[in-house]
């Protein structure tokens, strides 16, 4: 699906027998949304609440037209966390989804909701403002979202071309094991 | 009527079944002091999101009614919930406001529904009944016309500001989700 094919594709020149790497093409090991959504409900995760953001347009897409999950649109992030809080308790496995500012907005309920009462959730926050390069709305939360999960005590994975998968599992173990919040930062063109 | 006497109302109508998310301050104190059962989630902090919680809830069980019980003041701070609510119009919800248009846990300071109506808001929103009571008689009828018939349901309950002194929920907060689940597990 990807990082494991890394060396076995890429656009190559064939003279005779032999093989030329040409260039390597980002764009032919890229995770897909759909494979990334299959990746999490690989994991049981099938409740989906959130406040949308453009990186994470083609993971919503693909969420909302999916049947075999629930996905509920929110007003605030602080909301969705509520709502995969009900549905952890009435037996399901929840990713909140948000930009990396909704973590601004809903550090409270995160504090005195599920890392109180020790509810597992993925976070799935794209991450704007990566590395300063975006527009100023963003660049202050941009720098600061790490230190703000940090300071609550919220493990965070950020997500890489190249290892996705690993990335993914890794998350969801430290969240079974320690049954709190853990998120997943998305930086733009890490998911096509 | 008083904020106790509302949530004793409720509590004595209860279902064994029946699932509770009771907000956070006194309402919880007193739903914990009135009537403690597993089916019953306290919040402690989270101000404003029991309607939130109440409805993930309430779709992840949709064969069990939720009740939340919540205040004025806290719904006044996560409005947009009542949006989506109604929009998703989850049949097995009832959303109850004791409105003593106040923020009567932290000292009495006024809100805003003394002007807003809270049940128009939710009747706006799309939820299918809304009503607003305000005396004991017409909250147990409410509650138990509300029961028997599909929701979204709103019902504002008009109560007075103050409360006897009263303890805090004596669960620590793991226990409290801890034993909810295997109530629900268990039924």
């Amino acid at each position: 699906m990807c990082a494991k094919n890394v060396f076995r594709i890429g656009r190559d020149i064939n003279f005779g027998d032999s093989v030329i790497f040409k260039k390597f093409d980002w764009s032919l090991i890229w995770m897909k949304a759909d494979e990334f959504c299959l990746l999490l409900k690989g994991y049981g995760f099938n409740f989906f609440a959130g406040v949308p953001c453009t990186i994470l347009r083609e993971i919503i897409g693909n969420l909302m037209s999916d049947r075999d999950v629930i996905y509920i649109t929110a007003t605030r992030e602080e909301e969705a966390i509520g709502i995969a809080t009900g549905a952890y308790l009435g037996g399901n496995k929840s990713v909140v989804l948000m930009q990396n500012s909704g973590i601004g907005n809903s550090i409270g309920a995160l504090a005195s909701l599920p890392l109180l009462y020790k509810v597992p959730m993925l976070l799935l926050i794209s991450w704007r403002g990566y590395r300063g390069k975006d527009a100023p709305e963003h660049l202050i939360m941009g720098e600061a979202i790490l230190r703000l999960l940090r300071s609550v005590g919220i493990p965070f994975q950020i997500l890489s071309r190249e290892r996705v998968e690993e990335e993914v599992s890794s998350a969801v173990r430290d969240m079974e094991k320690r049954q709190i919040p853990v998120a997943l930062l998305l930086r733009r063109g890490v998911i096509k | 009527m008083k904020r106790y006497e509302a949530i004793k109302a409720i509590a004595d109508l209860l279902k064994e079944d029946e699932l509770v998310i009771s907000a956070n301050g006194m309402i919880s104190r007193e739903m914990c002091a009135i009537r403690d059962r597993s089916h019953n989630f306290y919040m402690l902090g989270s101000m404003g999101l029991a309607s939130s919680i109440g409805l993930g809830l309430a779709i992840s069980v949709p064969n069990k009614k939720v009740i939340v019980i919540d205040g004025d003041g806290n719904v006044l701070m996560n409005l947009g919930s009542l949006t989506t609510i109604g929009k998703l119009c989850q049949k097995n919800l009832i959303h109850v406001v004791l409105d003593n248009e106040s923020h009567d846990s932290t000292g009495g300071q006024p809100t805003a529904s003394n002007m807003a109506k809270l049940e128009e808001i939710a009747k706006a929103s799309g939820f299918r009944t809304t009503k607003r009571v305000c005396s004991i008689e017409m909250l147990k009828e409410a509650m138990r016309e509300l029961v028997a018939s599909d929701g979204p349901s709103f019902l504002l309950a008009k109560v007075k500001r103050g409360g006897e002194p009263i303890p805090r929920v004596s669960h620590e907060p793991e226990v409290v989700k801890d034993r909810f689940k295997k109530a629900l597990f268990d039924d």
